[in-house]
């Protein structure tokens, strides 16, 4: 049943691309196309059209979901991830893979690896921190243009093309996952119109942040972040299906939260995040402060 | 228009004054000129490189764009409440000081709200708010009711000045322009019984509804604030605590306008020393509520000592951080007011006035700490090396931008005071008018009670 529903959506998806795709060829989306490479424009990739038949596409065609599709959410989803804190040793990785996917300037991070002390008797630990896609958002509540938007799926994104840079939405957020673009972001490469799913190209004067890479999500993988974690830290799942993955080993989300104890950082400010922590115990590593002059 | 004796005289005085311009004027409106342009370059720089070129960052998202702009809508109180009141109460003193109070309003509610833009980083949508705006967020709240207030505060203005057009339309100007204009203006007033009577009723309804709208804009701002999760901002008492205190700051620029014009349109037989006293005494009793519920603040968040409160209470008591503008803010700017003014010794036009400057610098002190220790102290951990995005620093940019604000303020002030008598010359003649009003409720009251008595005694009789 579950996988049907998968396999439908992933109809409608490629449907929907190669509807976007048609409509470039007719010459609608010409100028969105303009900017895509030569070699790219002839490699092509085999997909599931809506009729159940194999079809060629320009790889290059494959468009992200426009911003009044990226809207709605993957259908019959519900995204959660899980950072199990006792595998955590800062190794950094997730930040990388996240800035490289994104294409970041390492000065707005959309994850930050926090130095944690929950009081002056236990030991530290590290803490990453990402946007926690909140089933209450209080930045979606007060977003004026409705810029920042809650999807059926979970997952709470930006439209940098609808939002006017007033920054209340990075006031209200409790958990300062939203960074800004107070200058000229850093030219992104991109064969691709703008999409809330993809977050690319950056502009000036908008709200940016983690955005759980919908654009993987859409082809039924993980986020990058998930995947380069080298110690299997973060794990990612629907929350739908219970099952979590972090890249070697799924497993019952349930299960996972009730037998390490799972909570959901500052439960209490009523937020209802959809991103859990395991309590930092039966480390894998010992705690290691971080070389001087790394910020989190 | 008749006008009688006095009025005439007022109406000459302020001609005369109205078409010329000192030399001292001249240089006073270049240096205002030079702040403006000033703060047109900022603004270009700011548009050109965006939001760098400002002191905030990620962590202070907002810096003194918006401590300016709460500032501004607080002294625009100074008409709508101060007026509006004394209007509805037929305070007899208030004619010579209304209509400063007024213009002052309207010209904070038109700079105020620029310094929401200046803060927007994509001011090129700004008509977004109008094609996607979402009902349920507290800045649609504030677009709404400061674009109702100002409206309502035109208004008001305007019916106020009506009288005072009429008389300025039939003047012999040398201009034949500003008589075309007075005349557009003036809308046939010709001061008859009927058009006296409307005028005073709208007058009336107009001040009714400027004071519950001049509340709601500053609980609406309070409410960006009180509706975030964040320590030092979330909480209840901040609506009635930004109402106060933009009360006592619009008093404090009401009385410091008095002095300026008093002094430079030489009104010393107009505005007098009972002006300034009474106002002094409104200035002490706002202050010292005021000084009450800053106290009832940071008490209940002090005595509770939660972690969060704490952190903000800490930054704000450590003289290392602002414990030396907060003592200025909470303190200096609230007692030394309350003292100068309680004792009648101490208790001069000049006095007042030092005293009201002192009240309405610590009350925009007040709102840079009510905004950046909060967004310094995030509820996670800030561990950032950047030293920019732990402490804001406002720039040059951001300061010519506030400069310019307020010689754009006394320029837009001055310009009013080119056009129109900054003092009515023409009281209303709501004495009469109250007398009337009386007698028809009167009236009514007596018809009502004499159709109650004859219902009761036709039921008597249907009893028997």
């Amino acid at each position: 049943m579950k996988k049907r529903k998968i396999k439908q959506s992933r109809r409608k998806f490629f449907a929907k691309t190669i509807t976007a795709a048609a409509g470039a060829i007719g010459g609608i989306g010409l100028t969105a196309h303009s900017c895509k490479s030569k070699s790219e424009e002839h490699e092509k990739v085999t997909l599931l059209s809506q009729d159940g038949k194999l079809v060629q596409v320009d790889k290059a065609a494959i468009t992200p979901a426009s911003p009044a599709e990226a809207r709605k959410g993957i259908p019959g989803k519900h995204f959660v991830m899980v950072v199990d804190l006792s595998r955590c040793r800062n190794a950094r990785k997730c930040i990388k893979a996240c800035d490289h996917h994104h294409q970041l300037t390492p000065d707005r991070p959309y994850i930050k690896v926090l130095r944690m002390q929950d009081n002056p008797a236990s030991s530290p630990y590290w803490m990453p921190k990402k946007c926690f896609h909140c089933d209450n958002p209080p930045c979606v509540k007060v977003c004026p243009v409705g810029a920042t938007f809650k999807r059926t799926d979970g997952l709470v994104l930006i439209d940098n093309h609808r939002c006017i840079g007033c920054r209340f939405c990075m006031a209200a957020c409790p958990y300062s996952a939203r960074v800004f673009n107070w200058g000229k972001p850093k030219p992104q490469k991109t064969n691709h119109p703008y999409s809330p799913e993809t977050s690319i190209p950056s502009q000036i004067g908008t709200v940016e942040k983690c955005d759980f890479c919908p654009d993987m999500l859409r082809q039924n993988k993980v986020p990058h972040c998930i995947s380069a974690c080298p110690n299997g830290a973060l794990y990612f799942g629907d929350q739908n299906s219970d099952s979590v993955t972090n890249g070697s080993e799924t497993v019952r989300l349930s299960t996972l939260l009730r037998d390490k104890a799972g909570y959901r950082y500052l439960e209490e400010l009523g937020t209802q995040p959809n991103v859990y922590y395991l309590p930092p115990a039966n480390r894998l590593f010992p705690f290691k402060d971080a070389p001087e002059g790394q910020s989190s | 228009m008749e006008l009688d004796q006095k009025a005439t005289r007022t109406l000459n005085f302020f001609t005369a004054q109205m078409v010329t311009i000192s030399r001292y004027g001249i240089i006073r409106l270049a240096v205002l000129l030079i702040f403006v342009l000033g703060g047109l370059y900022a603004l270009i720089v700011q548009i050109v490189k965006g939001h760098i070129v400002t002191g905030m960052r990620d962590n202070v998202v907002w810096g003194i764009y918006i401590a300016n702009f709460i500032f501004f809508i607080g002294i625009s109180y100074a008409g709508a409440l101060i007026s509006g009141i004394l209007h509805l109460l037929r305070v007899k003193w208030r004619t010579p000081i209304i209509r400063i109070a007024e213009i002052i309003t309207i010209v904070s509610t038109l700079i105020g709200p620029a310094y929401i833009l200046l803060c927007m980083g994509r001011l090129d949508r700004l008509h977004h708010l109008a094609l996607y705006g979402r009902i349920q967020s507290p800045i649609i709240w504030d677009v709404l009711a400061i674009s109702t207030y100002l409206i309502g505060s035109i208004i008001f203005l305007y019916l106020a000045c009506i009288r005072d057009l009429a008389a300025l339309r039939d003047y012999p100007f040398k201009n034949k322009w500003r008589n075309k204009i007075y005349r557009f203006l003036a809308v046939d007033f010709n001061d008859n019984t009927k058009q006296n009577r409307y005028l005073n009723r709208a007058l009336d309804i107009m001040s009714a509804i400027i004071i519950p709208l001049a509340v709601l804009v500053h609980s609406v701002l309070a409410w960006i604030f009180g509706m975030t999760l964040r320590p030092g901002w979330h909480s209840t008492i901040f609506a009635p605590y930004f109402v106060v205190a933009a009360v006592f700051s619009g008093t404090g620029v009401l009385i410091i306008a008095m002095w300026v014009f008093r002094r430079y349109y030489k009104l010393e037989s107009y505005i007098t020393k009972i002006h300034f006293n009474y106002l002094g005494i409104m200035l002490m009793i706002l202050g010292a509520l005021y000084a009450y519920f800053t106290f009832s603040e940071y008490l209940t968040s002090w005595y509770g000592s939660e972690t969060w409160d704490m952190e903000v209470l800490y930054k704000l008591f450590d003289p290392e951080e602002y414990w030396w503008w907060f003592f200025f803010a909470a303190i200096i700017g609230v007692v030394l007011p309350i003292i100068v003014i309680l004792i009648p010794k101490f208790r001069t036009i000049n006095s007042i006035t030092a005293v009201s400057v002192i009240a309405v610098l610590a009350l925009w002190v007040k709102r840079y700490l009510i905004i950046i220790p909060t967004l310094e102290t995030p509820l996670l951990p800030l561990q950032d090396l950047r030293p920019e995005y732990i402490h804001y620093q406002p720039t040059m940019i951001e300061w010519l931008l506030t400069f310019s604000g307020v010689a754009l303020f006394c320029l837009i002030f001055f310009l009013f005071s080119k056009f129109i008598p900054i003092i009515p010359i023409i009281k209303a003649e709501e004495g009469k008018n109250y007398a009337q009003l009386r007698k028809t409720v009167m009236e009514r009251i007596i018809k009502r009670k004499l159709k109650e008595t004859k219902m009761k005694e036709s039921q008597k009789i249907e009893h028997l």
